[in-house]
C-alpha cells in the first residue's frame, strides 16, 4: 500500500512537471515559461554551489564563475565567434568538464582557507573571470569583451533543433516548451546525483569536514582530496547549466555574471535550507518566481490601493525582495526547510528507547 | 640506539616543533609499547597537544626521528596515519555537531572497507556506551558534554586502533562524568588498545596509566612508573596542588 501510494505521487508528479509549461503558457503566458526555464537553470546552479557550501561548508562567493566559463566555453565552441561549430553533445560536456577544471584551479590555492578568507578568495576568483571575459577581444578577439558572443548555434539534439517549433503528438512544441523539458532532464540527473552524493561515504565526509575540520583529518579522511572534490563537483554542475543557458540564450556577455548573480544564488541555497535539496529547490522557486510576481504586481496593486504610483515598479520590486530576505532569516535563520528537523530527532527520541532493548538481544 | 623501535610500539627521539618563531617542543624523547596505558602530564602551554598533534600528523615536526611498530613516521598524513592504526581523539572532543551519533561513529570506520566487522564494532561501541545506542539518531550536537567524550571515543574506536591518543578527554566534565570516562579508557586498555592519554588532571592519569611522561615547556622532565610519579614530591607540588 505503501509502495503504491509512493508510486501514485509519482505519476502525478511527473504528469505535472510535464503538463507544466502548457498549463503556465494557457494561463499566465509564455513569458513566465521563459521564466520556468530560468528557474531549473537555477536548480542546477544552487544544487551545485549546495554541494560546496551546504555539504561542504566552504563559503564560495564567486559560484557564478563557473556557471561563466560553462557558457562561455559553449558559447565559443558553437558560434561564429571562432567559427566552430561542435555538435550539442560534444560541447555540454565539454563546458561541463573545463568548469571542473576550473573548479580545481580554484580550490587548490584555497585549501587552507576557510569563512571569510575564503570568501574573499573566492569573490575574487569569480570577478577575475569576469573581467577576463570582458577584456579578453585584444589583442587576439576571443570573447569579443562587453559586447559579448552573439549567434550562439541553437541546442541540436541530432537532426532535432530546439530553436524552433515543433508539431508531435498534435502538440504544438515552441522552443521554450523544448528547452523546458531538455533544462527538465538535465535537473533531474542533477537531483538524483545530489541525492546519491548526499548519502554516500563523500557526502558524509564533505560533511564531517563542514563540522569540525581537524576531527575529520583525524578520522582518516583525506580533507585535502575530498575537498577539492567538492569544488569540482559544484563547478561541474555550474558548468553544466552554464552551457545550457548559452545554447537556450543564443547569447552570452559578462554582464550574466556578475556578484550579484554569485548572491543570487547563494541566497536560494541559503534561504531554502542550506544542505537540504529540497530546501534549495523551494529556494529557487521562491527566488526567481517571487521577483517576478513583483515586478508584476507592484505596480497594479499601488493603482488599487493609493489611485497611482508611489514608487517605480522595479525598484519597489528589490526593496520588497530584500525585506523578504531579512524577515526570512529572522523567522527561520536555518532556512525555510532547513536539512534536519528538530520534530524528527523528537520523535526518534521517543520510539528508540523502546526498540533499542528489542534491537540488542 | 638502533633496534629499540623494535620492541616499542612508539618510539620518538629527540622531536623538535615551533609555530613561527616559538619552540613548542623542543626535543621530546617518548616511548609507548604494545598494550600500555601511558599517561603524559603538563601544564598548559606545555607542548602536550601539539606533541599529539604532530604525532597524528595533523603538524609536520621541525626535526627528530618517529617510529610507529618500527618504521619511520615522517612527514606522514593524518589520514595515512589512521589506516596504520593510530587515532587522535583530539581536544574539545571535535564531534560533527550536525551529524547524528550514528552517523559519527560511521566517520570513526571511515578508512575501513571491512562491513561486517565494522557493524560488529559498533555493536561492541553501544554495548560500551549504551547511552550511545539510545541516542543514535539524535544529533550529536544536542549530547551532553559527557555523552559527546563518550561519542568521541566510540569513533575513536570505530577506526580500530592500535594506538589511541587522547587528548585531555577530562577537560570541560562534571566530577561524576570524568570517572565514567577514565573507567571506559582503563576498559579499553584491557582490551589490548595502546593507549597514550594527555591531561592537565594529573592524578587522575597517573592512577590509571602504568607510566608517565612530564612535559615542561617542551621538553620531557621526568619519566617513570606512574606509581612513583604520582608520590614524587615535585610532581606532587606542581600538577597535585600538595
Amino acid at each position: 500500500m505503501r509502495q503504491r501510494d509512493t508510486w501514485l505521487v509519482l505519476v502525478v508528479l511527473a504528469i505535472g512537471l510535464l503538463a507544466l509549461p502548457f498549463m503556465t503558457d494557457a494561463l499566465l503566458g509564455r513569458g513566465w515559461v521563459r521564466i520556468l526555464d530560468f528557474t531549473l537553470l537555477y536548480i542546477m546552479l544552487a544544487l551545485g554551489l549546495n554541494i560546496v557550501v551546504g555539504y561542504a561548508g566552504l563559503l564560495d562567493l564567486g559560484y557564478i564563475a563557473f556557471f561563466a566559463v560553462g557558457a562561455y566555453c559553449y558559447a565559443l565552441l558553437g558560434s561564429p565567434q571562432l567559427g566552430l561549430h561542435f555538435p550539442f553533445w560534444v560541447i555540454l560536456p565539454l563546458s561541463a568538464l573545463l568548469a571542473c577544471l576550473f573548479g580545481v584551479l580554484l580550490g587548490a590555492p584555497t585549501l587552507r582557507l576557510r569563512g571569510d578568507y575564503l570568501a574573499i578568495v573566492t569573490l575574487g576568483f569569480g570577478e577575475i573571470i569576469r573581467i577576463f571575459l570582458n577584456n579578453l577581444n585584444s589583442p587576439i578577439n576571443i570573447t569579443n569583451g562587453p559586447q559579448g558572443i552573439g549567434m550562439i548555434d541553437p541546442i541540436h539534439l541530432g537532426s532535432f533543433s530546439l530553436g524552433s517549433t515543433h508539431e508531435l503528438f498534435g502538440l504544438t512544441l515552441p522552443p521554450v516548451h523544448l528547452h523546458y523539458y531538455l533544462f527538465l532532464f538535465f535537473t533531474l540527473l542533477v537531483i538524483f546525483v545530489s541525492l546519491r552524493l548526499e548519502g554516500s561515504r563523500i557526502g558524509r565526509a564533505w560533511m564531517a569536514i563542514r563540522e569540525d575540520e581537524i576531527a575529520a583529518k583525524a578520522m582518516g579522511i583525506n580533507t585535502r582530496n575530498i575537498k577539492l572534490l567538492a569544488f569540482a563537483m559544484g563547478a561541474t554542475f555550474g558548468g553544466l547549466a552554464g552551457g545550457l543557458f548559452a545554447g537556450f540564450q543564443g547569447f552570452v556577455s559578462p554582464e550574466s555574471f556578475g556578484l550579484a548573480e554569485s548572491i543570487t544564488v547563494l541566497c536560494m541555497v541559503v534561504l531554502g535550507g542550506m544542505g537540504n535539496i529540497s530546501g534549495v529547490l523551494l529556494g529557487c522557486l521562491l527566488l526567481v518566481v517571487l521577483p517576478e510576481v513583483l515586478r508584476h504586481g507592484s505596480g497594479p496593486a499601488q493603482q488599487l490601493l493609493f489611485g497611482r504610483s508611489f514608487v517605480d515598479p522595479e525598484s519597489l520590486r528589490m526593496l520588497l525582495f530584500g525585506l523578504a530576505l531579512i524577515v526570512v532569516m529572522l523567522w527561520r535563520p536555518a532556512g525555510l526547510w532547513p536539512s534536519r528537523q528538530h520534530r524528527s530527532e523528537l520523535t526518534a527520541k521517543d520510539n528508540l528507547t523502546k526498540s533499542s532493548r528489542d534491537d540488542r538481544t | 640506539m638502533t633496534t629499540p623501535e623494535l620492541k616499542s610500539l612508539l618510539h620518538v627521539r629527540n622531536l623538535k616543533m615551533s609555530y613561527g618563531g616559538i619552540q613548542a617542543l623542543r626535543g621530546v624523547d617518548l616511548d609507548v609499547a604494545h598494550g600500555e596505558l601511558i599517561a603524559l602530564i603538563g601544564s598548559n602551554g606545555a607542548g602536550k597537544t601539539t606533541l599529539l598533534k604532530v604525532l597524528a600528523g595533523l603538524l609536520q615536526p621541525a626535526s627528530g626521528t618517529v617510529h610507529y611498530r618500527g618504521t619511520p613516521l615522517m612527514h606522514h598524513a593524518a589520514h595515512q596515519l589512521v589506516q596504520e592504526g593510530l587515532t587522535l581523539v583530539p581536544e574539545g572532543r571535535g564531534i560533527f555537531a550536525r551529524l547524528t551519533v550514528k552517523e559519527n561513529l560511521q566517520m570513526g570506520s571511515y578508512c575501513r572497507s571491512d562491513e561486517p566487522s565494522i557493524d560488529r564494532d559498533m555493536q561492541n561501541v553501544y554495548e560500551l556506551f549504551p547511552r550511545l545506542f539510545e541516542r543514535h539518531k539524535q544529533l550529536a550536537g544536542t549530547l551532553s558534554g559527557g555523552e559527546q567524550q563518550m561519542l568521541a571515543l566510540g569513533r575513536a574506536l570505530m577506526s580500530r586502533p592500535t594506538l589511541l591518543m587522547l587528548d585531555e578527554p577530562s577537560m570541560g566534565l562534571a566530577p561524576m562524568m570524568v570517572t565514567k570516562i577514565f573507567e571506559t579508557i582503563q576498559e579499553i586498555s584491557a582490551r589490548g588498545v595502546s593507549i597514550l592519554l594527555v591531561e592537565q588532571n594529573a592524578k587522575l592519569a597517573l592512577e590509571v596509566a602504568q607510566r608517565g611522561y612530564v612535559l615542561e615547556n617542551g621538553l620531557i622532565t621526568s619519566s617513570d612508573s606512574a606509581a612513583k610519579l604520582l608520590v614524587s614530591p615535585a610532581v606532587r607540588q606542581a600538577y597535585m596542588g600538595s
